[in-house]
């Protein structure tokens, strides 16, 4: 069987396949130390969650321990295919630090504990603040990580039984604008676009989305469309040289913070070019003719300006959108947390309805997310949502779910919407949140401006639960620490970008006393009596299969309807796209299909929002606006960034991903491959920016900000003139401190960003602060930075990034094993 | 014809607008969405006030075309007295009155810009309309700002 060194080559080996063909099987694996397929005791089924992409995998069991894993070849997402995180960052699961036993402060230290004791410590305190204050005291702040029955569960206990408006998860720093922007032209979530666009594609644009580094096996079904014949043009906007922009036919790299004034510049084009498909807009959308107001105004000539990219390539990018005849987009980051992050990545929306380019093969949008269950958290009412996309703001969406839960509507909080996690972190600096319940995330490093944050979370008053499977640099900061179980250790389902909702089974058990997370929610809502109004228990269920089967009558009829899933339909075979029902047995791959939308004023998830002010529509604007349910064309005038470069700041920070780590590194960091890949922080730079300071590949920098200081070795790569990237997974678990930095410069890339977000989405905004750059010491050696990915050094001279031995995994063509059990 | 008592009124009350905007966003530097978008929207104000000065001309009338700008020196006073009582409530019912504040300013601006589109229009002062006709959806949008900001400010502020 053909082996490969899956950290020296990220997206393996090519399986060329043409347009309109099936992408070719092969079945990426990966076990442990010497051990072959035959040595696994059983193969459990699961899917991947280091990612948002949705692999199918199964999880090799042998002597009751994870040893591998391996794709399978059913899964209509991957084929077969993993990616490096998936090979490799299951080995954190048997990692010797997991937390096994719930922790408590006691004399300012934590202490080990048992689940009794901990449970009463946050019960107690719960109780005692709802009855001093009430709900208002009490805040859940959750993940994208978690499975869907425990978000539902969540969102039910949170809003149902607590009674309080202050939900949300971390998903606010990925895929929140992602559903703000659908919400905004569709007037409800639900991705547009299926991963399978990919085969029919002619155009393909990724906007701010480096998808070879997060959604590595959605990256090899472009390359292999690339090696095929009659491959599709891709156009690429990155301010980074990216291995997508390495691939694409045309790469933009704007500067950062003017995405709004890049995007009002391509539709200009494409309106006053007439590559418009009028009848499609005519019968289908509303605001067509404020659009073409908005964007007059916005010449290529002036965006060339603003965004410092030639006027040319702005027309031509124009041209192959225009001009394409099967135009799938994506969107992530590089649009979603930066400047005016909602207006621009509409416009992406924009471009497809006036094009007509919606629920036909090859026309998608996908409007990405950055985690693997972000798009869960959305339709369970754990981010700011109600659940099943409710709206909040309509009256008989809340009765309807006070149906659902047997509850009183005054007892779901609907007041104004649901409080965003930017808004929980100022109401706990404030004093008026006083309990905040953290699960599987770790605000502590990955929320902007961290000396704010860690001054918010240590506050006295403020009482920290953490519920995680590592002691992350925020269980450090805890009141009480409950150990959970994860991915391989529990049971569930999971909703990828594309709609497809795959069943995770329990493979083994927890370490120790860990806990699954739907069982920590259920005992939580028994101990503090949560009823209903006829007082039986309000959670009615105790297992993940009951959760699921209550939380497909919450979606009965809306948009994400699972009423026709089941567990064991789930099980043997492949992912299933919602909305599956009566009428779709077997899901629906494309949404939007002639152009009929859920934008109905009484069906439709969000009345929309002011795009610059983020003042939230009224129901009486929204009937007036769109009266018959069509697509929704808006768009904003161009604001620049709060931020700017000056003087003392001369230069633009953006942070971000890369392709061998996840968040915090809590799971990557503890699978020798991945660390070893990307084993620190470093400062990418352009190699003239780095000529004019006379710095050389390797040299300790220092990155400040009005708000702190880092310290990195500079990679010199192909980002462009004026910007700092830095990437944002290294914080201080696996230093002397532990929770912050040890001196006064640290390594995580969030001691510099800003505290400002999108008002649209709330979004926080990561990719534009001002910064300076100086050397502290000439350095010995190169950075240790990936040279696979976007900081692929420029100079000669840098070793290539491999993973030996270590990382040799196996690669077999089609129509081998792999599928069901 | 009393079109220039108009603008004159107009160009007074925006300008009133752009400063008690930018005086609430230095009181609030701690609410980061209150200091950042009362920022940028009070940038509308203030090219409303240029180009009614602009237009101003052509009724007679000799108008400031610089928005009036605040002391830096209060600007950051004020920020500073809002970092400091970062980490009290008390500033909550203070926001709640700037909004309420806002709010009126805000509504009565849009007034004004009602009765100028109107005389305007009687009067078939074409370049005058269309100038209501782009400045006053501005205007509307900072009163549903100032009333949304307010809904969803108050229910913290009031229970806790």
């Amino acid at each position: 069987m053909p082996r490969i060194d899956r950290i020296a080559e990220p997206w393996g080996t090519r399986t060329p396949y043409g347009p309109g063909e099936t992408w070719p099987t092969r079945v990426d694996a990966y076990l442990a130390d010497g051990l072959t397929q035959d040595d696994v005791d059983r193969w459990v089924q699961s899917a991947t969650i280091l990612h948002s992409n949705g692999d199918g995998l199964d999880i090799a069991v042998k002597d009751e321990r994870i040893v591998g894993v391996r794709g399978r070849a059913v899964d209509r997402v991957n084929h077969g295919r993993l990616g490096p995180k998936d090979l490799f960052g299951w080995q954190a699961n048997n990692s010797p630090d997991r937390l096994t036993r719930p922790l408590i402060r006691r004399d300012g230290e934590l202490v080990e504990t048992d689940w009794d004791t901990a449970m009463a410590a946050v019960t107690g305190r719960a109780q005692e603040l709802l009855d001093e204050q009430g709900p208002s005291a009490i805040s859940f702040y959750t993940t994208g990580q978690l499975f869907l029955e425990e978000y539902y569960t969540l969102g039910l206990i949170a809003h149902g039984g607590i009674g309080t408006n202050h939900v949300d998860g971390n998903t606010r720093l990925c895929t929140a604008t992602a559903a703000a922007a659908l919400k905004e032209s569709f007037a409800s979530d639900g991705q547009p676009g299926s991963y399978t666009d990919i085969d029919h594609a002619d155009v393909i644009v990724l906007y701010g989305h480096n998808m070879a580094e997060t959604q590595t096996v959605l990256w090899t079904r472009i390359l292999d469309r690339l090696a095929g014949p009659t491959p599709p043009q891709v156009i690429c906007v990155d301010p980074r040289e990216t291995p997508v922009a390495r691939h694409a036919t045309l790469h933009l790299a704007p500067r950062p913070g003017t995405n709004v004034m890049l995007m009002n510049a391509l539709l200009h084009e494409i309106i006053a070019n007439g590559w418009v498909d009028s009848g499609y807009v005519e019968a289908h959308a509303v605001g067509y003719a404020g659009l073409a107001k908005r964007v007059r105004d916005y010449p290529p000539e002036l965006a060339a300006q603003v965004c410092d990219v030639p006027a040319e390539q702005i027309r031509e990018a124009a041209r192959i959108i225009g001009q394409a005849e099967r135009l799938l987009s994506s969107v992530l980051q590089g649009f979603y947390q930066a400047n005016q992050a909602t207006a621009a990545a509409v416009q992406v929306n924009n471009v497809h309805i006036v094009r007509g380019m919606l629920g036909k093969p090859g026309c998608g949008i996908l409007q990405m997310n950055g985690q693997p269950t972000a798009q869960n958290t959305r339709e369970c009412g754990a981010d700011g949502d109600l659940p099943a996309f409710r709206n909040w703001a309509n009256d008989e969406h809340v009765q309807d779910l006070a149906r659902v839960w047997n509850v009183d509507p005054m007892d779901i909080p609907h007041y104004s919407p649901p409080t965003h996690a930017m808004q929980m972190f100022r109401y706990a600096e404030e004093g008026s949140i006083r309990f905040m319940w953290v699960q599987a995330t770790n605000p502590a490093v990955s929320l902007p401006e961290l000396g704010r944050i860690r001054e918010v979370l240590t506050q006295d008053r403020l009482f920290l639960v953490v519920q995680d499977i590592f002691l992350s640099e925020t269980a450090q900061l805890a009141d009480v620490v409950l150990p959970a179980a994860t991915w391989g250790e529990k049971t569930g389902t999971f909703t990828n970008v594309d709609r497809t909702v795959h069943l995770s089974e329990k493979a083994v058990e927890p370490p120790g006393e860990a806990r699954p997370d739907l069982d920590i929610f259920l005992d939580f809502a028994h101990r503090m009596g949560l009823q209903d109004k006829d007082g039986a228990p309000l959670v009615k269920w105790s297992t993940p299969e009951g959760a699921f089967e209550g939380w497909k009558e919450c979606t009965r009829g809306r948009p994400c309807d699972y009423t026709g899933l089941s567990y064991d339909k789930l099980r043997g075979g492949s992912g299933i796209q919602w909305p599956c029902n009566e009428e779709n047995p077997d899901g629906t791959e494309r949404i939007y299909v002639d152009g009929r939308f859920w934008s109905d004023p009484s069906y439709c998830e969000s009345y929309g929002r002011d795009l610059v002010t983020g003042a939230p529509l009224s129901p009486v604007e929204d009937k007036a606006m769109n009266p018959s349910g069509k697509a929704v064309l808006k768009a904003a005038e161009y604001h620049p960034p709060h931020e700017l470069p000056s003087q003392e700041f001369p230069f633009q920070l953006i942070t971000g991903r890369t392709l061998y780590h996840f968040h915090t590194r809590t799971k990557t960091a503890r699978a020798p491959q991945l660390q070893k890949a990307a084993p620190e922080v470093w400062v990418e730079m352009a190699a003239s920016d780095a000529a004019d300071r006379g710095f050389s590949e390797g040299d300790l920098l220092e990155v400040g900000t009005p708000r702190g200081r880092v310290e990195g070795k500079l990679r010199i790569s192909g980002i462009r003139p004026g910007v700092v990237f830095l990437p944002f997974h290294y914080g201080y678990w696996d230093e002397p401190e532990g929770h912050e930095p040890s001196g006064t410069r640290g390594r995580a890339a969030n001691e510099l960003t800003i505290t400002d977000w999108d008002p649209a989405s709330k979004q926080p905004i990561f990719k534009t602060a001002a910064a300076a750059v100086r050397r502290l010491e000439e350095g010995s050696g190169p950075s240790l930075a990936p040279t696979t990915t976007a900081s692929r050094p420029v100079v000669d001279g840098v070793p290539p990034t491999f993973g030996g031995q270590a990382a040799l995994s196996t690669e077999e063509p089609a129509n081998m094993p792999g599928g069901a059990r | 014809m009393k079109l220039d008592l108009a603008i004159e009124e107009l160009h007074r009350s925006e300008n009133h607008l752009a400063g008690a905007l930018l005086a609430m966003s230095d009181r609030h530097k701690v609410d980061h969405e209150v200091f950042h978008v009362a920022r940028d929207i009070a940038r509308w104000s203030q090219d409303h006030v240029q180009a009614l000065a602009r237009i101003g001309g052509d009724f007679g009338l000799e108008l400031d075309p610089e928005p009036k700008g605040d002391p830096t020196v209060l600007e950051k006073a004020r920020q500073r007295a809002s970092d400091l009582m970062g980490r009290s409530s008390a500033p909550g019912m203070l926001l709640l009155a700037d909004l309420r504040h806002i709010y009126r300013e805000a509504s009565g601006t849009s007034l004004d810009w009602e009765l100028l589109a109107q005389g305007a229009q009687g009067a078939r002062k074409k370049e005058l309309l269309a100038l209501a006709e782009r400045c006053h959806p501005e205007t509307l949008r900072q009163v549903r700002w100032a009333n949304g900001k307010l809904k969803e400010s108050a229910t913290q502020v009031l229970v806790s």
